[in-house]
This record gives C-alpha cells, structure tokens and sequence, in this order.
C-alpha cells in the first residue's frame, strides 16, 4: 500500500516535471539555450490567433495540357516545314487535341510518319473534314495527360516555395492538397494583397517579335493575321500618372522564354531615376538572345509578361553577353516583386485562389486576449461552485483541474500541436466537462457514506463504482473528436486536438491524480468524518 | 452542501407525455424557421462568398458603409455591426473570385475613397469559392454522420442495441433543435458550428450514458422492480450529479459567450443551447425511449 502509494507519487510528480520541462520554451520565449525549443517547440499558434494568412490556390492544369500541345504545335510547324510536307493548317482543338490539315492522303501519311517518330506519345486518328480535307488528329494519352497536369501542381508549389522564401515569411507552410490544390500558410504576413499577387502571378515571361506589317486598325476590329495576336503594352505618363494601354500586334512564335533565365535584379535607372529589372540568361539563353538579336537588327521586340507587354524596344544592334533590361515605369516595390518572381521562375499554368481566410494580427490578439480570459472566468466560477459544493474535497478536485489545465498545455507543446480560437473553446469546454469525473466519483463517495461506509472504504468503492461510467462517457466523447479531427479542416481540427488532450488530461488527474490526493491525505490518519 | 436529498423521488417518466409536448414545439419551431427561410443560414464557410471585418477610424453606421460600397459591382453587400460597442463592422458579400486582385481589395479601395486614407482599417478576410465552400459542407455532414455510426457501435457494444438506439435519437433531437434555434434567432452556420455540433453530441451523449450506466446496474439489483420504476430511480440518483455538470459546463460556456470575443460568439451560443437541451434530453428523451422500445417488444413476444 505504502509502497503503491510512492511509486504513484512519482508518476504524478514525472509528470508535472515532463510537462513543466515541455512548458519552457513558451513560458520563457527564447531566453533558453536553443536544445530546448528543438526538443518541446513553445505551442504554435494558429493563424486565426497571430494574424496571417491561409490560402488555398487551385492549379489550372487544363492550361497546363493546352500549353504542353502549343508547344508541340510549335515544333511540329518547323518540322514540317523543314520536311517540306505540304499542309493546309494546323492547330490546337478541345484542349488536349493537336489537329493537322492535309490536302491528300500521301502527305497525310508523311504527317503521321513524322508524328510518329518525333513525338511517339501522341494517339494519331484520321477523319475525313469538311471540304475533303483530310484531318490527322493527335491526341495526348491520358497518362501523359495526368503526368503533365500532376508534374504542373509540383513544379507551380516547388516554385511558389522559392518565391516564398525570397519573400521573407518565417515559417511557412506549402502544401500539396488533393487533386489541384495547394495549401499556403504565412503567419504574420504584413501585406496579404501582396504577398497573393507575388504568389499566384504566373510571371511567364516572353520575347516576342513585333509585327510591323500588321494594320493596329484591323486587328482593333478583330482581323489579326495569321499567326500573330493582339496584345497591349501597359504604359504609364511619367507626369501625371495615368495609366494607358498600347494595342500591338505581335507574332504569335515566342522567341525566347524566362525558362532560360539565371538572374534578375533590380537597377535604378539614371536618367529617370526609376526602377528597372535586369535580367541575365544563363548560357543557352545567352547565345539564342544574340542569334535573335543579329538576325533582327532594326525590327522590335516585345518583352511580354502574362500576356502584357511591358516594352517593345527597337534592336539597334546585335546584342552579346545575355542580359537584357524590363522597363516599365515601376515602382520600387512592384520592381522588387517582378525581380522575385522572375528569379524563382514561372508558374507552369495560372493559378486562382479558392480559399482566402486572412487575419491581422490586431485582431489575432484580441482573440488570445478575450479566449484566456474566459478560460480564467470559467474556470474561476466553476472553483467556486466545488468547493463551496464539496469542501475540502472539492479543494482536491480543483488541484486535479489545474494541474488537468497543466498538463494539456505540457502536451500541446509536446505534440507540437496548433492552438487556433476554437482550440482555446476546446480547452474551456474541457474545464467543464473535467469536474464531472470528480462529480461522478464525489457523488458515490456520498451514496457509500449515506450507506454507513467508513471514509476509506466509501473512497475506495466510490472510485471502483464511477470508473466503468467515466470511461464510457469520456470514450464516446473521445470518438466524437477523433472524428472531428479526421474530417475537420483548419480551426475546427484544432478544437478537436484539445478536446481530445483535454479528455485524456482529465481522465488522468481525475481519475489518478484526485486518488493520490486522496490517498495520500488517509495514508496515516484515522478520518472519522469525510469533507465532503 | 447538498442540492438534492439522497432519497429523492422524482416521477420524470410519468410526465414523459409532457416532455414529449415540450421537445414537438421545440423541434417543430425550429423546423418552421427552416422551411420559412428556404434551409439553414450558411456563413461563407459553407456558401462560398467573401467576408471582410473592417475597423474604422471614426463613427460610422451601416447605411454610410453601404452608401460608400454603391459604386462597386458587388451584389448587395450585408453589413452588420461587429461586437456591441465597437466601431467594427462585418460586410459580407455573396460573391467569391479566384482572382488574384480579390473582392476584399475593392471593398478596401472604395472605402477608403470614402473614408479617406488610413482611417479604415481591414482585421479580417475570407474568401471561400464555391467548390471550396460545397466540399466543407459534404465533409462536415459526413463528420456528423460518422460520430453517430462510431457512438452506436460503441453503445451496441458496452450497453444493449436499445440503448445505443435511445442514445442516438436523443443525440438527433438536440442537434435538430439546435439548428432550429440557429435558423429562429437568424445566426449563419459556418465551419466552428459544426464543431459546436460535434462538441454537444459529444457532451450529451456523456449526460446519456451516465443515466444510462445507472440503469444498467440497477437493471442487474431491482430484477424484481418494474422497468418504470428503475428508469426513475436511475435518472433520480445520478440528479445531483447531472446537475452540478451541467451547471460547470454551462458556467464556462457562458463565460465563453460573454467575454469569448465576437469571432467564438456563435459558437457559444450553439453550445449553450446544446448543453441546455442535451441535459433536458438525456432525462426526458433518451431514457422514456427506452421503455417504449420496452413496451414495442414486449407487444410483438
């Protein structure tokens, strides 16, 4: 008996140490040596509660299998003509579909030979079109179709994790969610509308030449030329600030791309003192932007961001050494986010935000504020009603929630949980529910006594008669939070993070913890009477 | 300092017709609200749309912050003030876009063209898409959905499947009414409320089983008693301490109503309402349940 009762006191005594020693780190915020915190982080707290920003951005990967086919579309149309294969025309249909128009069957079956041995993924079939032509359809596999569209959502995330990092955020969180989804956590962001147009940009970044024999007037009403597009160039008066929009016809054949990037950087231009980028390509880029640049002396050529124009200088000469400047009459900042997202590459198809939950921090800390104090108030009121309820041991049932609210605090740093607003409720309704185990017990401590049970005997049945029910009705609960936790997203997840450390808290201290108290207290004294 | 004597003796089951009455008006109030407003009031979390909480500099009141938000193409912005005395206000707006210059940066915009610079300040967004919005309702029902399937095969298996059955209609009938008390006094259903829900089940269903527990065990020491007079002994001695929980509980969900802070409010509110209802239940609903269900199968043998 003696014996039990000391091992149990050292049970309770670990775990008020363990709990203690996993407390550390929060209580004392960075004045400890940096083991510490790497062994028992101080508790995280949730975005609703530090401010920040939780975005959910879905990847348009049907753009992703489009561009994939323009692209091909593009490489089959130098082969072709390479081949000298006669056709009437060729372009992109339904999205995933490549279409090629021949006159007759022999240079049809010369599409299909070249197809097959340049591009042996594609699915040919042949259909016979309107006007006699006959159409050679390529299609991309559904394999390569849900190979393009997965490599898409990991290469958008892997570069929106560079683009988080330049940015500057400490510890946030990229994820990949089901299906298109990518899941962006960044705590404390001070600027949320920047910090979504610098992630979700796409920054493809484009050379292209400008069509000079191009009528602007005839495009303006919707006759562009064959092969090339409409696109506008964003311009803004240097005097009074107003923005203007330049339609401009350019060629539809991209020149050369950011993929072939090695830096941008932000200069200031001298003559205006305005920001400018610079960017430098890496070897590849460098020797295609000098054939590019000798072969076209005189001609412009477009810089173009996600479909904007940004400049369309003329080249005065052939240009060596890869680099190249984006003017654009940008402010320092909007300089700064271009040279960024630049640097950490384009996003492979346009993204869209499905979910946005932004908080300030102001308002993060009111609710830190309004939810510790509640938890006290409640807490507070519940004390008194026990103690004045059941005395002296009310005062041990009180001891057994402190130490309950004790350790759920040492277990949310141990687990490395999140606690969010509905996480401080879970731990408040916890307080409640936790003296009903005491309650339960205390109760059939009293049916014992009424019967005529010394005090040490009713204790003992009091406690083996309420153990069966404190189980099962503290199990269903636990149930309703695991599924809770299973299903729950975001806030909800973390009240049923507490709930259940609560429930397994509570089991303890009421159960264990309160006993000891108990039996502690009894150990050598001959009590008459019982307080309670 | 005791509440209730040790040999009290209630008849609760002999005024279950009463209770019966009582849960019907209940249940069918809520269910009136419901059908008058088309459904339950979904917050964004689950109708998709956009909520901006602003703070402003100066007084204001809702007909400015419409007037000044006129010239937006936003549909018809809802503004409601935040919290009592605050200068704070909620505007919610049925439109979400995935686009990346969203609605709540033309809300802020045009606000401060009113307001002037500086003088409004943004503490909150959130935009839910529709898909988004449609995936978090399927996701909450199922959530409930399995919490009762989990919470019957637990009861099947401790208890008796009559009581598992009692303890889940029981549980229904205070979510209904629940939900008819969200849709009565106008307040949305968003993703904390399906929490609260979780929360009240759980909660009532710990009320349940303890009366239940009782039952049980007086089931195996009165054989010889009627099946009436055990259920009303069980419910009597477990009184106390029914009480004292629940008047715990409901001191720390009142505290979290009171002083919680404008964000957990509805939540509180869904709780206290639940706490209410699930202790009145576990007495009045779950335990004449299963005397009927006693008196079903005593019909048919």
């Amino acid at each position: 008996m003696s014996n039990s009762l000391k091992t149990r006191g050292l049970v309770v005594l670990f775990c008020l140490l363990l709990s203690l020693f996993a407390l550390v780190p929060t209580l004392l915020r960075g004045n400890v040596p940096s083991w510490w915190p790497e062994t028992f982080g101080p508790i995280q707290l949730g975005l609703d509660l530090q401010g920040g920003m939780h975005l959910v951005l879905g990847v348009d990967v049907d753009k992703a299998v489009e561009s994939r086919v323009d692209t091909i579309i593009d490489q089959t149309d130098i082969r072709l003509k390479e081949e000298d294969i006669i056709y009437k025309r060729i372009e992109r249909r339904q999205g995933d579909r490549l279409v090629v128009q021949v006159y007759d069957e022999d240079e049809g079956r010369k599409v299909e030979a070249l197809m097959k041995s340049e591009f042996p993924a594609l699915e040919p079939a042949t259909i016979t079109g309107a006007g006699g032509y006959i159409e050679k359809h390529f299609r991309l596999s559904d394999d390569e179709i849900e190979n393009i569209r997965d490599y898409a959502v990991r290469q958008a995330l892997e570069t929106m994790r560079n683009r988080v990092d330049q940015f500057g955020v400490s510890e946030p969180t990229l994820q990949r969610q089901t299906g298109n989804r990518i899941l962006i956590q960044l705590p404390g962001v001070a600027d949320p509308d920047r910090a979504i147009s610098l992630l979700g940009k796409t920054a493809r970044l484009e050379f292209k030449m400008v069509d000079e024999t191009a009528n602007i007037q005839e495009a303006l009403a919707g006759r562009v030329p064959e092969g090339s597009e409409l696109l506008y160039e964003r311009s803004t008066n240097r005097a009074t600030g107003v923005e203007t929009e330049i339609p401009l016809v350019v060629s539809r054949q991209t020149v050369l791309t950011g993929d072939l990037l090695a830096d941008a950087n932000v200069r200031i231009d001298s003559r205006f003192n305005e920001p400018y980028v610079s960017i430098d390509f890496n070897a590849v880029g460098a020797r295609r932007f000098d054939q590019i640049t000798a072969a076209n002396v005189g001609r412009r050529m477009a810089i173009v961001l996600d479909d904007t124009v940004y400049s369309a200088p003329v080249i005065r000469e052939r240009i060596a050494g890869g680099s190249a400047q984006i003017s654009g009459s940008f402010t320092s900042q909007q300089a700064t986010d271009l040279a960024i997202v630049l640097r950490a590459g384009s996003l492979p198809a346009p993204v869209e935000i499905l979910e946005n939950r932004t908080v300030g921090p102001s308002l993060g800390q009111d609710s830190i504020d309004s939810g510790i104090q509640s938890i006290w108030v409640g807490a507070l009121m519940v004390l008194v009603v026990i103690v004045v309820y059941y005395q002296l041991s009310g005062l041990v049932a009180i001891s057994a929630l402190l130490m309950n609210l004790f350790f759920i605090a040492g277990m949310l740093s141990m687990f490395g949980a999140t606690l969010t607003l509905p996480g401080l409720a879970g731990i408040v309704l916890t307080v409640g529910m936790a003296v009903d185990a005491n309650v339960l017990i205390f109760e059939r401590i009293r049916e014992e006594l009424a019967l005529g049970r010394a005090p040490k005997l009713a204790i003992e049945s009091g406690y083996s008669k309420a153990f069966s029910t404190i189980i099962d009705a503290n199990l269903t609960t636990l149930l309703a939070a695991l599924v809770l936790f299973q299903f729950g997203t975001g806030p909800v997840r973390g009240f049923a993070v507490t709930l259940s450390i609560g429930i397994i808290a509570s089991l303890f201290t009421a159960i264990f913890v309160s006993r000891f108290i108990f039996d502690f207290y009894l150990k050598n004294r001959n009590v008459k009477r019982l307080s309670i | 300092m005791q509440l209730i004597k040790p040999g009290i003796n209630i008849d609760f089951i002999g005024k279950r017709k009463f209770a019966l009455i009582i849960s019907l008006v209940l249940i069918l109030a809520g269910f009136a609200s419901l059908v008058r407003h088309g459904g339950p009031h979904y917050g964004i979390d689950f109708a998709g749309g956009t909520l901006v909480q602003v703070q402003f500099e100066r007084q204001t009141h809702a007909a400015e912050i419409n007037a000044a938000l006129a010239d937006v193409d936003l549909g018809v912005p809802v503004v409601q003030r935040f919290g009592e005395d605050t200068n704070e206000f909620l505007i919610r707006v049925e439109r979400s876009t995935g686009e990346l210059q969203g609605i709540s940066m033309l809300i802020t915009e045009s606000l401060e063209q009113s307001y002037g610079a500086g003088q409004v300040e943004v503490r909150r967004v959130e935009m839910v898409g529709p898909q988004v919005g449609k995936d978090l309702r399927n996701k909450g029902m199922w959530a409930i959905f399995y919490a009762m399937l989990g919470i019957l095969a637990y009861i099947s298996w401790r208890f008796e499947f009559r009581f598992a059955v009692g303890a889940i209609i029981a549980l229904v009938h205070d979510v209904v009414i629940t939900l008819g008390m969200f849709s009565l006094f106008a307040k949305e259903i968003d993703l904390p409320i399906i929490a609260a829900f979780l929360a009240i089940i759980g909660y009532s269903l710990n009320d349940t089983i303890i009366v239940y527990d009782r039952i049980r065990e007086n089931l195996g020491k009165h054989n010889k008693e009627s099946f009436t007079f055990i259920l009303n002994r069980s419910i009597n001695e477990t009184l106390s301490r029914t009480i004292i929980t629940s008047g715990t509980t409901l001191l720390v969900v009142l505290s979290l109503f009171v002083l919680g802070g404008g964000v957990i409010h509805n939540f509180a509110f869904a709780m206290l309402v639940g706490v209410l209802v699930g202790t009145y239940s576990s007495i009045f609903v779950a335990s004449p349940l299963l005397l009927l269900w006693q008196k079903k199968t005593a019909k048919a043998a």
